[in-house]
C-alpha cells in the first residue's frame, strides 16, 4: 500500500465506510427508518437517538443509513449503465468512423445541451417522480459523457499497429471493438466512472430534494434535507447530517477518483512519486 | 472571423433541431394519457376535449411536430393550462431574474477564484496551495440544496445579516449568488491554478523574470493575463450551466426566476410551461456556449486560423 497515493487511500476509506453503512444499514440501523414516535418529534441529537428525530419522531441515524442504501444504489446502477452504454456506443462510433460516427456525435450534442441535471428534471416531469424513473433519467442523461470518452480514446487507438494487425488477420469487427479496443481504453473510462458516482449520488438526492425522486415515507437523503428546510429555524439537526453526509461521500469519491488517475498516470511513475 | 462565426453558427443547428425535438417529444413519454395527467381522472369531457384540441393532440404527430417548430420559430409556445397566460410572456416575465442570478453568480465565482487559483499556484506545495485546493475541493463537493440552507441557517437565522428567501432588495441575491456560484468558483479556482502553473514555466516568464522585473509585474502583467485565457471559456461554458443549478437554488431561496417556475410547472402538472421552461434553458445553454466560443476567438486568434 506504500505506493498508492494519499489521495487514493483517503478517498478509499471514506468510500469503504460509505459502501459499509450502505450494505449493513439492517445492523447499524438502531431502528425500522419507518418507526414513529410523534411525541418525539424533532427532538435533538440525544443518548437515544445520536442524530435527532425527524418531525415524526423516526430515528434520523437509521434513516440516514437507509438513505445510504438508496443513494449507493442508485449512484452504483446509474454509473454500471451509462458506462456500458455509453463506452460501447463511443467505441464503436470511433472506430467505424465516417456517417455512424458523425450521427452518434450529433446526438451526444443534443444531450449535452441539457445543463446540469436539466434533462433528468425534464423526464421526471413527465414520466413521474420514482426511484427507478429517477435512473432512467440519470442513465439517459450520463452516457454521453462516456461516450465521447470512447470515441476520443478509440480514435487514437484504432491508429495503432496491434489494432491494424487485427484487421489484417481478418478479425470482424465486432471482435475488434470487443476484445481489443474496449479492455484498452478501460482505464480513463474507470476514472471517469468514479467520479461518475459522485454525480449520480448527488443528481438523485438533488431530484428528491425536487420532489421528483424516492417518495416518502421511504428515505432518500435528498428527500431528507427538504422535509428538513421546512424546519430549518426549529431543527437545524434535520439538514446538517444528511447533507454532511452527502458532501463526504461525494468528497471521498472525489478524491478516490483523483487518486485512481495520479495512480494510473505514468508520468508520475517516471517522477517517482509515492 | 466572419467564416469562423457563420461557421459555428452552422454547427449549432442541429443541437437547436435536436432540443426542440427532444423537448417536442416530452410530452409523448408521458406514462397513459397526458390529458387526464394534466387535468386528473375526474375532469369533465369537455374540459378534456378542450385541452386535446388546444395542445393538438388530435391531429397526426407529424402536423403536431411542426407545429411545435413553427411555435418556437414565432416565439409563440402556446398557453399555461392553469393561468391561461402565454407561455412566452411568462417565461419573459421571470428570465430577467434567472440572469440577474447567473451573472451575480459568476461574478461572485470569478472574483474569488482568480486570486485563490493564482495564489496557489505562486505558491506552489506550500500550505496556501493546499489550504486553496482543500477549499476548492470542499467547495466541489457541497452539493447547493445543502449550502444554501447552511447559508441561510448561519446568515439569515442566526446572525439575521440577510434575508432568508425572496428578491425584495439588493442583499436578498447575496446568499442564492453564494449557493450558486461556489461549485462555479472551486472548478475556476482549480483551473486557474494549473494553467497559472503552466505559464510560470513559460520562457517568457523566464525572460521577463531575468530582465529584473518585480514578482508583482511578472504575476499580474505577465502571467495572468495569459493564464486566464481557457478559464474565460470554462467561466462563459459554466455560465450556461449556472441557468440549469438555478432551478435548485432558486427553489430554496423561493427566488422567482425560471428555475422556480419550471418546478412550479412541473408540480401543476402543466406540460405547455414545462415545454417552454425546459426548451428556454436548454436554448441558452446553446446560445452562451456558442456566444463563449466567438467571444474565445475574438481574444485569442489562434482559435479562429485552427
Amino acid at each position: 500500500m506504500k505506493s498508492l497515493p494519499l489521495n487514493l487511500k483517503i478517498g478509499f476509506a471514506v468510500t469503504l465506510a460509505f459502501v459499509l453503512i450502505a450494505l449493513f444499514a439492517p445492523w447499524i440501523a438502531p431502528m425500522s427508518p419507518l418507526e414513529q414516535d410523534l411525541y418525539g418529534g424533532l427532538a435533538g441529537p440525544g443518548s437515544d437517538h445520536l442524530l435527532g428525530q425527524d418531525r415524526l419522531g423516526r430515528d434520523m441515524l437509521s434513516r440516514i443509513a437507509y438513505g445510504a442504501r438508496i443513494s449507493l444504489f442508485v449512484g452504483l446502477v446509474v454509473t454500471v449503465v451509462s458506462v456500458t452504454v455509453g463506452s460501447l456506443i463511443g467505441a464503436t462510433a470511433g472506430y467505424a468512423g465516417g456517417r455512424v460516427d458523425d450521427f452518434v456525435m450529433r446526438v451526444c450534442d443534443v444531450f449535452l445541451a441539457f445543463p446540469g441535471i436539466l434533462l433528468a428534471i425534464a423526464i421526471m416531469a413527465v414520466t413521474g417522480p420514482s426511484i427507478s424513473n429517477v435512473m432512467l433519467a440519470l442513465c439517459l442523461m450520463g452516457w454521453t459523457s462516456y461516450a465521447r470518452l470512447a470515441r476520443g480514446q478509440t480514435l487514437s487507438l484504432k491508429e495503432r499497429e496491434f489494432i491494424k494487425a487485427a484487421i489484417a488477420m481478418g478479425a470482424s469487427h465486432p471482435r475488434i471493438v470487443f476484445r481489443h479496443i474496449l479492455p484498452n481504453i478501460a482505464a480513463p473510462l474507470t476514472v471517469e466512472a468514479t467520479f461518475g458516482v459522485a454525480s449520480a449520488i448527488v443528481a438523485e438526492a438533488g431530484l428528491s430534494f425536487l420532489g421528483l425522486g424516492a417518495q416518502p415515507p421511504y428515505p432518500s437523503l435528498g428527500s431528507m434535507l427538504a422535509e428538513g428546510r421546512q424546519f430549518i429555524l426549529v431543527a437545524p439537526h434535520l439538514i446538517m447530517f444528511p447533507g454532511a453526509v452527502i458532501m463526504l461521500v461525494v468528497m471521498g469519491v472525489n478524491f478516490f477518483g483523483d487518486g485512481i488517475r495520479d495512480w494510473l498516470d505514468p508520468k508520475r511513475h517516471a517522477r517517482g512519486d509515492s | 472571423m466572419r467564416a469562423f462565426v457563420i461557421r459555428r453558427i452552422m454547427t449549432s443547428i442541429p443541437s437547436v433541431l435536436g432540443v426542440v425535438t427532444l423537448v417536442f417529444f416530452m410530452i409523448h413519454l408521458a406514462p397513459g394519457d397526458p390529458v387526464e395527467i394534466m387535468l386528473g381522472e375526474n375532469a369533465a369531457p369537455a374540459d378534456r376535449a378542450a385541452l386535446t384540441k388546444q395542445l393538438k393532440l388530435d391531429r397526426p404527430i407529424f402536423e403536431q411536430y411542426l407545429s411545435f417548430l413553427r411555435g418556437v420559430a414565432t416565439l409563440d409556445l402556446g398557453e399555461s393550462i392553469h393561468t391561461k397566460k402565454s407561455v412566452a410572456g411568462s417565461i419573459a416575465e421571470r428570465y430577467g431574474a434567472t440572469l440577474k442570478l447567473a451573472l451575480a453568480s459568476m461574478l461572485f465565482a470569478v472574483t474569488l477564484a482568480i486570486p485563490l487559483g493564482a495564489l496557489a499556484a505562486v505558491k506552489k506545495d506550500t500550505r496556501y496551495d493546499r489550504g486553496a485546493m482543500m477549499a476548492s475541493l470542499v467547495g466541489v463537493s457541497m452539493p447547493s440544496f445543502w449550502l444554501g440552507p447552511m447559508l441561510i441557517l448561519a446568515f439569515a437565522v442566526e446572525l439575521k445579516w440577510l434575508p432568508v428567501a425572496g428578491a425584495d432588495d439588493w442583499s436578498s441575491i447575496i446568499l442564492p449568488a453564494v449557493t450558486l456560484g461556489s461549485a462555479m468558483s472551486a472548478i475556476l479556482a482549480r483551473l486557474t491554478r494549473s494553467t497559472m502553473i503552466e505559464t510560470l514555466g513559460e520562457e517568457y516568464i523566464i525572460t521577463a523574470r531575468a530582465k529584473g522585473l518585480s514578482g508583482f509585474a511578472v504575476i499580474f502583467k505577465h502571467a495572468l493575463g495569459n493564464a486566464l485565457l481557457p478559464v474565460v471559456t470554462i467561466a462563459g461554458l459554466q455560465l450556461g450551466a449556472l441557468l440549469g443549478g438555478a432551478i435548485i437554488t432558486e427553489t430554496i431561496f423561493a427566488w422567482p426566476g425560471l428555475g422556480r417556475l419550471t418546478i412550479q410547472a412541473i408540480n401543476a402538472r402543466d406540460y405547455p410551461l414545462t415545454q417552454g421552461c425546459v426548451l428556454t434553458i436548454a436554448l441558452s445553454y446553446v446560445a452562451v456556449n456558442l456566444l463563449t466560443d466567438i467571444l474565445y476567438a475574438l481574444i485569442d486568434p489562434r482559435v479562429r486560423l485552427k
